[in-house]
């Protein structure tokens, strides 16, 4: 049996997403910019896609933008915004706990003339808003700030943020990378005054290699990438039309039955908190409560290197992740986890599970029943 | 019509006496192998003593070049052009031809090298150098003669099946080849040096078998897809790998609960050479083959040394013994292996190695202290000479 507890990395995708790309991969393969019917009908699959989205976040459709994903969004966000805008200011206010796609971004532009502040979290991952008007100077001209961390889960303060700059710097864009946020929480861009935001497809049962980015009717930004003039002349590219339709038919189903999922996924979270909040050694990384992710649950596992887990739950057919996905392959790039102070041992011992709406309870107790069995013979076997 | 072949040059071979022809055999069967994925349908042959392999088809040289670099046995590889006879003042003609299509910029200097395999051509070979060397300089002005060192060496052989033109020399592995010596049994890991001790060993004729101690879940199974590719990056050069994988994880924890601390690797290294042993009598391998090199670790010192070794009969060769780490590192490279050896799979095994190992182990104090396994050892080794999973690993 497989219980995928990794939803964090990616999902499995909706079964009538797959149908949907099938049928137009297969049959209505047009090109969008294609001027016969194959082009308009391909078009058409565009446009509707792009509603669905606008639907989800209550904005307009003209508002989205396809890309090839999270870390496209982030660098266009980014890159675009602070070239756009150069002549009002170069400083970015950031967090030190976004995803490399944010930080390795910013850093270019730190190397272009931009200065960065990063600001620190507490103990639970959470940055302040006071921090954020703290920080702000005259030539501030965009703050970032992820929506949902990767990898403790922790909520971020962005919608308070939104507010904040529109009472004190309503100049200042906004930007949140909302990877891990699209598709489990209620976002209102315009609402929350936030200008520019990044969502992916693949977190939420849709196809990888298609995300989009939102970005208000105010905004300033410029494309990065150039081409054929699709979407307006600021996305060039010939549109990803099975990925676009996949990502808006997931988009819809997700936001659909939004309510009841976030329920289940609650639900889930506990039973494996309090099965694994009985073992010994055992701590949780950031908080554990209803303003917590519904869906992430990092857990530090004193004594364990994190891989060992890993590949002994693998072994019985479970997946998660060391600490995140995307950093543990550079360990020295774990961020978010040195960030809330935690030792590099209890680092190295940290796995992230992640869950989707079908995991039942029966996977959530073999999941601690499989940790719980395995915690002692691990612990066993040091390095001395 | 013009023929591409190329004239297989062979060194050691050649002076094994009665021996002779089992190697011509050998390598010829070898470079058949090399040769048979590639379009053109080439066909080796032996002629006059010696080995040719030819194409109708004149693309592709580069690709042949690159396969038959990989056969051991071969030390130059010679692109050589064919052409008939149509009398003297014809070849002349054709050795224009050959050299424009050869050379990108004719701006060198050369030596006319001419032999007569067949007497009755009407011009002997003093003749044919000076001939051919002033009309090649009256149709190319940018050339000119050197005897001494020339760039380029054009040499112009008159055989029975027409005349061979040829100017290049492209180093081949050298060795000898595949299936004149036996089989080895490789302890292969994801490092830099047993690929290359592999490919040492094999270069002497040698087959390569394999085998891998998995240590689940403390290596991952990209750990062990590393060692596969590993395996078939050598088996260009050693054919087709059969691999065996071997769980060693149960072995691991045993040694690591009942053993002294410092003294773990030696006697995992000892196991390891038991099991390898027992699946190499097996296979009917005449050796096993380690990439150990002295002092390199703690497990690779000359004492060290004498305790692993210990515990096996079959000769154990290794063949980096006097290696520097650079030099191995340089035919890793070589052999194309560096990049997947480096890659970042880090395994956890480092839980089983001691911060501070014992660098000058007595072997009497080994065998001492591997008596705290006996009672467990026994089903533990059966069990992992049990899990033994074969995969035959070949180029692709």
């Amino acid at each position: 049996m497989e219980i995928y507890l990794d939803n964090s990395a990616t999902t499995r995708v909706h079964p009538e997403v797959v149908a949907l790309m099938v049928k137009i991969m297969e049959e209505d393969y047009g090109n969008a910019a294609s001027l016969h019917r194959k082009g308009a009908e391909a078009e058409r699959y565009v446009t509707r896609a792009r509603e669905q989205v606008a639907k989800t976040l209550k904005t307009e459709p003209g508002r989205i933008y396809f890309t090839s994903g999270g870390t496209e969004s982030n660098n266009w966000a980014l890159i675009g915004a602070a070239e756009a805008n150069r002549r009002a200011g170069t400083h970015i206010i950031t967090t030190s706990v976004e995803h490399p796609s944010v930080k390795k971004t910013l850093a270019h532009l730190e190397e272009l003339g931009y200065s960065v502040t990063y600001l620190p979290t507490d103990r639970d991952g959470l940055v302040s808003v006071k921090d954020v008007e703290d920080a702000l100077r005259p030539d501030t001209i965009l703050v970032s700030c992820m929506y949902v961390n990767n990898e403790i889960g922790a909520v971020e303060p962005v919608e308070e943020i939104g507010r904040m700059l529109y009472k004190k710097r309503p100049d200042v864009l906004l930007h949140a990378d909302a990877v891990q946020a699209y598709g489990k929480f209620v976002i209102r861009p315009e609402r929350d005054h936030i200008d520019l935001l990044s969502c992916s497809g693949h977190k939420l049962r849709g196809p990888k290699g298609v995300g989009f980015l939102y970005i208000s009717g105010r905004t300033k930004i410029r494309p990065i990438l150039y081409g054929g003039g699709q979407q307006k002349g600021m996305r060039s590219g010939t549109e990803n039309v099975p990925g676009a339709a996949g990502l808006g038919l997931a988009a819809e189903l997700a936001y659909r039955d939004l309510a009841r999922d976030t329920e289940v996924l609650r639900q889930r979270k506990e039973e494996l908190i309090g099965r694994l909040s009985a073992l010994p050694g055992v701590r949780f990384n950031g908080r554990t409560d209803g303003t917590s992710a519904p869906h992430i649950l990092s857990v530090s596992f004193e004594g364990v290197r994190s891989e060992v887990m890993l590949h002994a739950l693998e072994d019985r057919g479970i997946y998660v992740s060391a600490g995140s996905a995307c950093a543990s392959r550079h360990p020295s790039e774990i961020s978010t986890l040195s960030g809330i102070g935690l030792s590099k041992e209890a680092q190295e011992g940290t796995i992230r599970f992640s869950l989707n709406s079908q995991n039942t309870e029966e996977e959530i107790r073999r999941t601690a029943d499989a940790v719980e069995e395995l915690l002692p013979v691990l612990r066993r076997f040091k390095r001395r | 019509m013009k023929i591409r072949s190329f004239l297989i040059k062979y060194g050691e071979i050649g002076i094994k006496g009665s021996n002779r022809h089992v190697f011509e055999e050998a390598l010829v069967r070898q470079i058949r192998n090399a040769l048979a994925p590639l379009e053109g349908g080439y066909k080796v042959l032996r002629r006059n003593g010696r080995i040719y392999a030819e194409s109708t088809d004149p693309c592709g040289e580069e690709e042949a070049v690159d396969a038959l670099k990989h056969v051991f046995g071969i030390t130059r590889i010679c692109p050589v052009v064919r052409v008939p006879d149509r009398g003297f003042e014809a070849l002349e003609e054709d050795i224009c031809a050959y050299l424009a299509d050869t050379f990108e910029s004719m701006d060198f200097t050369f030596k006319v090298e001419s032999r007569r395999a067949r007497k009755d051509f009407p011009v002997d070979s003093q003749t044919m150098n000076r001939e051919i060397g002033a009309y090649v300089l009256s149709r190319f002005p940018g050339l000119s003669v050197d005897v001494h060192k020339p760039d380029v060496l054009l040499r112009v052989e008159v055989r029975e099946d027409g005349i061979n033109l040829y100017s290049r020399e492209i180093e081949g592995p050298g060795g000898m080849p595949l299936g004149t010596a036996g089989k080895a049994m490789l302890l292969l890991s994801g490092g830099i040096d047993s690929p290359v001790a592999g490919y040492m060993v094999s270069k002497r004729g040698v087959f390569i078998d394999a085998v891998y101690f998995h240590a689940p879940p403390y290596t991952s199974d990209r750990a062990k897809e590393k060692v596969v590719k590993l395996a078939r990056i050598i088996s260009r050069y050693t054919g087709p790998v059969r691999l065996h994988v071997v769980r060693f994880t149960d072995i691991q924890l045993a040694i690591y609960e009942k053993c002294p601390h410092d003294e773990l690797t030696v006697i995992m290294r000892r196991y390891m050479m038991r099991i390898a042993e027992a699946i190499a009598l097996k296979e009917e391998c005449l050796c096993l083959v380690t990439g150990e090199s002295i002092g390199q670790v703690a497990s690779q010192t000359m004492h060290a040394m004498v305790c692993t070794n210990e515990v096996c009969t079959l000769p154990v060769y290794r063949p980096l013994i006097a290696f520097d780490k650079q030099e191995i590192v340089n035919l890793s490279e070589k052999i194309g292996a560096y990049e997947t050896s480096i890659e970042p799979y880090e395994d956890c095994c480092t839980i089983f190695v001691a911060r501070h190992p014992v660098t000058k182990p007595k072997a009497e104090q080994i065998r001492r202290s591997e008596q705290c396994l006996e009672d467990v050892i026994g089903p533990l080794y059966e069990a992992a000479l049990a899990s033994d999973e074969v995969i035959l690993c070949r180029a692709e």
